[in-house]
Order: C-alpha cells, then sequence, then structure tokens
C-alpha cells in the first residue's frame, strides 16, 4: 500500500527533515506516527501525498512511485488519498453537507452521485442531522467529524490524518478515533500522526516513532513510548 | 467538461467579480482606458489605409500627348500604349475634355482657359496592378510623341510614410497601454486567488485538476476584460458616427472617401471585445500560473 526506501528530505533552507526512511504499510492497516515535535512527522505525512517531495528515495503509495510522479497526475493520486488535518480544513462560508460535497464537486462527479454519497458518509459520522449548519455553528468534534467525513467521501483507499485531535477535549478525540476505527474496519487503510497517549495506549495498534528523522521504532500493537 | 461543471465555474467567476468590487472597478477602468485608445487608433489607422487603398487603386497613368504629334502618330502610340504587358486599358480625352474636367472640380473661373485652352490630349492608361502603375509610367515615359506620363506614386509615398509612422506610434502606446491593463487585471485575479486560497487549497487536497481550479479565475478575467470593452466601444460607434457624416460631406463625389459606418463599426467592435477579452484571461492566467506551481 505504502512503501517508503531510503527516503530523506533536505528543505532548501539546510533543515533535514528525514534520513533514510524506510517503511512498508499494508493494506487495511492502522498506524499512528508519533514523536516529538520537529521530529520529522508532519514530512513523513507529506510524502505520502505528495505535499513534498522527497530528495533521494523512493515513495510508492498504491502502486504509483511519486518521487517519479508528475505534476499533471498528482490530482489523480489525491484522488486515491483522503487527508485530514490537526485545524479541519472547512470552507466556513459552507455548510457541512457542502463541504463535503464539495471534495465530490472538485473531482466532477455526477450530482446524483454526489447526493447519494454525501448523505451516506455523513451518516456514517453521525451528522445527518447537523447537515445545514455552516462550521461556525458546529462544535471542534462535529468540525473534525465533517472534515473526515470529506476525505473518505470519494472511497480512498488510505486516509493520512496529521494530528486530528490535537484541537479537541479528550472526550471528543475518543469520538474521532472511534470513527478512525470504524472506517479502518471497512478496509481503509489509515495513518495517523499524534501526541495523544492514552489512544495510542489504549487502542493498541502498529507505532511507528520517529526521532530526529529516523524511524527509532516500529512496532505492531505498540505503546506510545514517551513520558507525558 | 460537464455541463454543471461549467455552470459552477460560471457562477463563481461572476461571485469572485463582485467579491473584489474595487479591485474589479480598478481593472475594467485599466481596459477601458486602453480600449478607448485602441479604438482611437485603429479607427484612424484603418481609414488611413482606406484612403491609401483608394489611391492607390485609383492610380492611373495620364500620357500628355507632344503637342505636334500627328493623327497618325498618335494613332500609333495608342496602340504602343496597348500593347504593353501592365496595361488594362487605354481612354482618349481630348484637351478640351479635360478642360471640362477642371472646370468641374475647380469652378468656373477656369472658364477663361477656353479662349486659349493650355492643356494637353491625354491618354487616360489603367494599369491592370496597382503596383505596375510606376514601371508602366517609366515606360511610357520612354515612347515617342509623350510630353510627359503623370502619375500619384509619389503622393502615395509620402501617404504611406505617414501611415507607417502613425501606425508605429500607435501600436507601441497600444501595446504599453495593454500592458499595464493586463497587469491591473493579473493583480486583481491575484487578489481574488488570495481571497480564496484556502479553497484552492482544499481542491488541490481532494484532487482537482489545474484546470478545474483556474477555469472560473480565467472566465473572471474574461469577464474584466469584456465589461471594460464597452464602453470604448459605445465612445467610437457614436463618435465614428459624427466623423463620418463630417468627412463625407466634405470628400462628396471623390473617389477618396472613409470607410462607411456598417461593416465597419461591427469589425472595430469585434476587434476590440476580442482585445479585452484576450488581457482579460491572459492577465487572469498569469497570476493563477505563478499560484498554481507545485
Amino acid at each position: 500500500m505504502i512503501n517508503m526506501k531510503g527516503v530523506t528530505k533536505k528543505y532548501p533552507n539546510g533543515v533535514t527533515a528525514l534520513q533514510g526512511i524506510d517503511v512498508s504499510i499494508q493494506q487495511g492497516e492502522f498506524v499512528y506516527v508519533v514523536g516529538p515535535s520537529g521530529a520529522g512527522k508532519s514530512t513523513f505525512i507529506k510524502m505520502m501525498y505528495r505535499e513534498e517531495k522527497p530528495t533521494s528515495g523512493r515513495v510508492i503509495v498504491n502502486g504509483t512511485d511519486l518521487s517519479k510522479l508528475k505534476d499533471s497526475q498528482v490530482p489523480k493520486l489525491r484522488r486515491q488519498v483522503g487527508v485530514v488535518f490537526q485545524d479541519f480544513k472547512l470552507l466556513p462560508s459552507l455548510t457541512a453537507y457542502e463541504n463535503v460535497a464539495f471534495a465530490l464537486e472538485a473531482i466532477e462527479e455526477k450530482p446524483a452521485i454526489i447526493k447519494k454519497r454525501v448523505t451516506e458518509v455523513l451518516q456514517l459520522v453521525g451528522l445527518k442531522d447537523k447537515a445545514k449548519m455552516l462550521p461556525s455553528e458546529l462544535s471542534g468534534g462535529e468540525q473534525q467529524r465533517v472534515s473526515i467525513a470529506r476525505s473518505i467521501v470519494n472511497k480512498p483507499k488510505v486516509v493520512i490524518a496529521d494530528e486530528p485531535t490535537g484541537n479537541l477535549d479528550p472526550d471528543t478525540a475518543w469520538d474521532i478515533v472511534n470513527i478512525f476505527e470504524k472506517i479502518n474496519v471497512q478496509g481503509t487503510t489509515i495513518v495517523m500522526a499524534t501526541h495523544n497517549r492514552d489512544i495510542v495506549n489504549t487502542i493498541r495498534r502498529r507505532v511507528i516513532a520517529i526521532e530526529d528523522g529516523r524511524i527509532v521504532r516500529d512496532e505492531q500493537r505498540g505503546d506510545y513510548g514517551y513520558e507525558a | 467538461m460537464k455541463p454543471s461543471t461549467f455552470r459552477r465555474h460560471f457562477r463563481e467567476s461572476f461571485k469572485n467579480l463582485g467579491r473584489n468590487a474595487w479591485m474589479s472597478f480598478a481593472a475594467v477602468s485599466a481596459v477601458t482606458v486602453t480600449l478607448l485608445l485602441v479604438g482611437v487608433f485603429l479607427t484612424v489607422l484603418l481609414n488611413l489605409n482606406k484612403v491609401a487603398t483608394d489611391i492607390e487603386n485609383d492610380v492611373e497613368v495620364r500620357v500628355l500627348i507632344a503637342l505636334e504629334t500627328t493623327d497618325a502618330e498618335q494613332q500609333a502610340l495608342e496602340e504602343q500604349l496597348k500593347g504593353l504587358p501592365e496595361v488594362d486599358s487605354v481612354t482618349y480625352s481630348s484637351k478640351e475634355q479635360e478642360l471640362q474636367n477642371l472646370i468641374k472640380d475647380l469652378g468656373e473661373d477656369f472658364g477663361l482657359f477656353k479662349q486659349n485652352n493650355p492643356l494637353y490630349d491625354v491618354y487616360v492608361v489603367k494599369t491592370k496592378q496597382p503596383e505596375d502603375t510606376a514601371k508602366a509610367a517609366k515606360k511610357i515615359q520612354q515612347l515617342d510623341h509623350v510630353e510627359q506620363a503623370v502619375y500619384g506614386e509619389q503622393k502615395v509615398d509620402r501617404l504611406f510614410n505617414l501611415l507607417e509612422m502613425s501606425r508605429n506610434i500607435g501600436f507601441v502606446l497600444s501595446l504599453l497601454l495593454l500592458f499595464a491593463a493586463m497587469f491591473l487585471i493579473s493583480n486583481t485575479i491575484r487578489m481574488t486567488i488570495f481571497a480564496r486560497r484556502k479553497e484552492i487549497e482544499i481542491m488541490r487536497l481532494v484532487g482537482a485538476t489545474n484546470w478545474f481550479i483556474r477555469w472560473p479565475f480565467l472566465l473572471e478575467g474574461m469577464w474584466l476584460g469584456l465589461i471594460g470593452s464597452i464602453l470604448p466601444i459605445a465612445a467610437v460607434a457614436v463618435g465614428y458616427s459624427y466623423v463620418e457624416d463630417f468627412i463625407k460631406g466634405h470628400t462628396q463625389g471623390h473617389f477618396i472617401q472613409p470607410l462607411s459606418y456598417f461593416p465597419f463599426i461591427w469589425q472595430v467592435s469585434g476587434i476590440m471585445l476580442l482585445i479585452g477579452a484576450f488581457i482579460g484571461i491572459w492577465g487572469s492566467f498569469m497570476a493563477v500560473r505563478r499560484f498554481l506551481k507545485v
């Protein structure tokens, strides 16, 4: 599903974010990415949806070699990869429904299919009743659920989340992770960067720990491993 | 592109115009000023062109027949003229007829010359091609019994010089203004893009193609250009109707005429609309290009 071989990333300002990353994630896995701030987690995640290109090494997602991918081919990749952020990235002027539908409109899906899919995913994240509300009328957790709905509405094979619970209180964070679990059960690969030790230590899954741009630990059913 | 997608782009482009109303206004004004100048310049230039063509097409060689020429020699000359490969037609005009024409053109005062006509008998030679006139005139000059072969080449040459100069000046001026207008449109679109950068970021994350993102901005630029061309078109349309009447009043019956109102006004309006749309689209294309670099 996701393969990295000898991935190194040096930013133009001289910072080396990743050094020789080798990792392989299988279809249907649920993976936590942990590590201190500035260790390279975000860069690692950005490699997977080609927000950043590796300086050297290869990144293969769903059979596509991203290091060789032309700019014009990036949209095609993005349609197979859902992305969720800490700050939700919702459009404030659109309702919850419209925000989710936007993802399908942007890839020119048929109106009938848009309606069906958006209704389905809003149901899945439990926001069917709040479809007509604006982001400003929703709580943080609800906004994040809208953004998750948007990330899965075009049925991607993998959902990549960069600290999706970072802005949420503990209870709400649990709701979000439960939704990811639900999506994962349906066969979607989940890669989630997080600082939330409770979640990592409770719902035991594969843990990849990154420090100074290197993978220092990669365990099935691992724990968070850092002091709070 | 699906019709529903196209409708969406359409809607978005209009929304953006309203969102940055003041920048839109500035860009439209820039296009208006530019096209106003381009329109005046085009009108003048096309009319100068028309005048040049009129003269050029009318260019004939007037062959003044030497005074002591006998009828037989004159006959021979006519045959020689007709034999030239460049010549289309040869018409004889006696000095009496020439005087009549002169009186008709310039007034009764010239009736004085009826007593003692100073004019020559003339062969009016028309060439097949306007550009052959000079060559034919030179050949005719060499023939016997030709006092002089007169043609309007020098006049045309001078006109062409004027035409060339005004064309160059107008061209450089228009080009500068076009760039200024494009720059302003480009800036307006950049503001729009800036206001919508979050939206664009999300579009790219969910896999919208660059063209999907680009379309509304290109349309927006086109509207700016088209709206900017309305006022100049109206100005030229109204202005030229007066100018044409005025000039026609002075050139009645003359072979040099200004371009008639129709279809000229359609052509100029069309050109101005096209230029407006073009600078609009190009300006926004440049703005979007910088932004969409991955």
